[in-house]
């Protein structure tokens, strides 16, 4: 028996049997979209929303002098994560500036160079909105496909490169199926072309060892947020030497950030950025492998228990948190509906809003079925076993329960070939 | 997504689960949408040929949550229905009953068209002219 609250419209069901240790409901398992904030970043930052309230740029008083420290400080945690030197981190309000202002300012920069841009089409939008926008202002995108794993060919990106090709701009991880392209080799076949390579790591860097220097990379997107940060506080690495890269300002006044993002500093998002890529140098290796322990035992747990299930994307260039599954023949949102003391995403959670399939997803020539019937389990640095324990027993018995209810997957288990029913359009 | 209470009565506890016959000839099947537009439903009746009242109905639905109410809610509604009857059942009263927002409409246009489908299978196996079952109303 289950007892059900309504509550907003959104029901509980509690199981009579009480939880195990540790698991307390709901349980956030969607690290992708954001993450918590971490006790220690809290208290790292706190002091910075009190007595230490000082303008970083303020040159001729304490106040001043203490913000500028704790700024500097986090430049050298965040360089110091991403092998960089601090001079070359650009603060900005996040990923979506950051890629904006790299995308942007980029093709403003070397517009008398070129006017071809390269990136692929299972970006996040921060990238691909930029892009569009790029190219009604006269600028060429080739958009290159995935393969069914989410990767990239490398000869499709040689290809694609022309003598009017001034920038490369490919996602290190994906942040629904957690693919990690390969970077190191792009970034190499960029510098031997002379093309500037960009790279949105929002999803990596923390979770998975990134070098700007052995990956070859000259601008970079980070994000506070992702790596138990705050929120609205993000930086771009842009590479000083071999090859020095210039980026054309998109917000002026003040000349703040080496000219290139203008305004006053966020200190406290700052500092707890760089408190966060502090501890993500630590503890970063012996994490990726607890996660990755986790997903694989998540994995297994459905992989002995449901029949048409797969997993999406590469599974060896692999961020260590990211399982992307599809249980076939079960509608993704009754999915949800059912595990609704579980945060985690169907698609993307920025296209999750919409009825639409994940164009990710789709990329990977997924039908618009099995895209429906897909969800991305985000693990990150809070997840205990225990609540994998949980989420795993609750989506096998919803996807048990709504197989019942499914007539594809009767039909299926009847011998029936789907793809020769005629389907009605509606 | 907020749901009412009426979905998820419905998505928890769905009514009348399960298939009948479907080479019967009392047993009128409709399957209605496509797996690509992320809803199919199967809606069966099982009707009484002297009264031509549908004495039972079963459904499955791959869909989501309202989805799976609207159909549920339907195989309610006809049975103990007549045919005709059956038949007067509109995508709004689904509406109206489930809450529906408006993003899931097309769930309740989807249930009358099984119900319609359903109907519309056991007439023609059955030589069931349009005329008749208005006159089986009237009576």
């Amino acid at each position: 028996m289950s007892n059900e609250m309504s509550n907003n419209g959104m029901v509980i069901t509690e199981s009579a049997t009480p939880l195990p240790a540790g698991v307390h409901l709901p349980i956030y398992m969607d690290n992708h979209a954001t993450t918590p904030l971490d006790p220690r970043i809290l208290e790292a930052m706190m002091p910075y929303f009190g007595p230490k309230f000082g303008n970083a740029a303020s040159r001729n008083h304490s106040f001043g002098w203490e913000a500028e420290q704790a700024v500097d400080k986090a430049r050298e945690q965040i360089a110091k994560l991403i092998g960089a030197t601090s001079k070359e981190i650009i603060f900005t309000s996040g990923a979506t500036e950051s890629n904006n202002l790299a995308l942007k300012g980029i093709a403003e920069m070397y517009r008398e160079r070129g006017n071809h841009i390269i990136t692929q089409v299972t970006e996040h939008k921060a990238i691909l909105d930029t892009c569009k926008k790029l190219e009604k202002q006269g600028f060429r995108v080739t958009y290159l496909p995935v393969q069914a794993d989410g990767l990239i060919d490398i000869e499709d990106l040689k290809r694609a490169m022309d003598d009017k090709t001034i920038l490369v701009s490919i996602m290190y991880a994906n942040n629904e199926i957690g693919v990690i392209q390969p970077i190191a080799e792009i970034g190499k076949l960029c510098h031997e072309k002379g093309v500037i390579f960009h790279s949105d790591a929002v999803q990596a860097v923390g979770k998975v060892p990134v070098n700007v220097i052995a990956d070859n990379i000259d601008v970079l997107s980070l994000s506070g947020h992702k790596i138990y940060g705050p929120k609205g506080v993000g930086a771009l690495y842009v590479r000083r030497r071999n090859p020095r890269v210039q980026i054309s300002e998109q917000i002026n006044g003040g000349g703040h950030e080496r000219g290139m993002r203008s305004g006053t500093l966020n200190v406290p998002g700052i500092v707890g950025l760089g408190a966060a890529c502090e501890i993500c140098s630590q503890e970063m290796e012996a994490e990726g492998e607890r996660e990755m322990e986790l997903r694989d035992y998540l994995r297994a747990k459905f992989e002995k228990a449901l029949d048409y299930i797969h997993v999406n994307g590469n599974m060896e260039h692999h961020l260590p948190g990211n399982l992307n599954m599809s249980f076939v023949h079960v509608e993704g949102e009754s999915l949800l509906m059912g595990i609704n003391d579980i945060a985690v995403s169907s698609g993307s959670a920025c296209t999750s809003a919409t009825l639409e399939p994940s164009y990710v997803l789709k990329a990977l020539g997924l039908g618009d079925d099995v895209a429906h019937s897909s969800i991305r389990f985000g693990l990150g640095r809070f997840n205990t076993k225990a609540e994998v324990d949980y989420v795993s027993d609750k989506v096998i018995d919803v996807v048990s329960k709504l197989r019942e209810l499914s007539p594809l997957y009767e039909m299926v288990k009847e011998g029936i070939d789907l793809t020769k029913i005629e389907w009605a359009a509606h | 997504m907020a749901y009412s209470d009426k979905v998820i009565d419905h998505y928890n506890n769905p009514r009348n689960v399960g298939q009948m016959d479907k080479a019967s000839d009392e047993v009128g099947t409709g399957l209605v949408g496509a797996p690509e537009c992320g809803d199919v439903m199967r809606l069966q009746i099982r009707v009484n040929p002297e009264t031509q009242v549908i004495e039972d109905a079963k459904f499955k639905t791959f869909g989501c949550g309202s989805a799976i109410a609207s159909s549920s809610l339907a195989t309610e509604w006809v049975k103990g229905k007549t045919v005709a009857e059956a038949l007067t059942i509109t995508n709004t009263d689904i509406v109206k009953e489930l809450a529906l927002p408006p993003v899931k409409i097309h769930c309740s246009v989807l249930a009358e068209d099984a119900i319609r489908a359903a109907i519309g299978d056991w007439k023609k196996k059955n030589n069931v002219a349009e005329a008749a079952t208005t006159a089986a109303a009237a009576h």
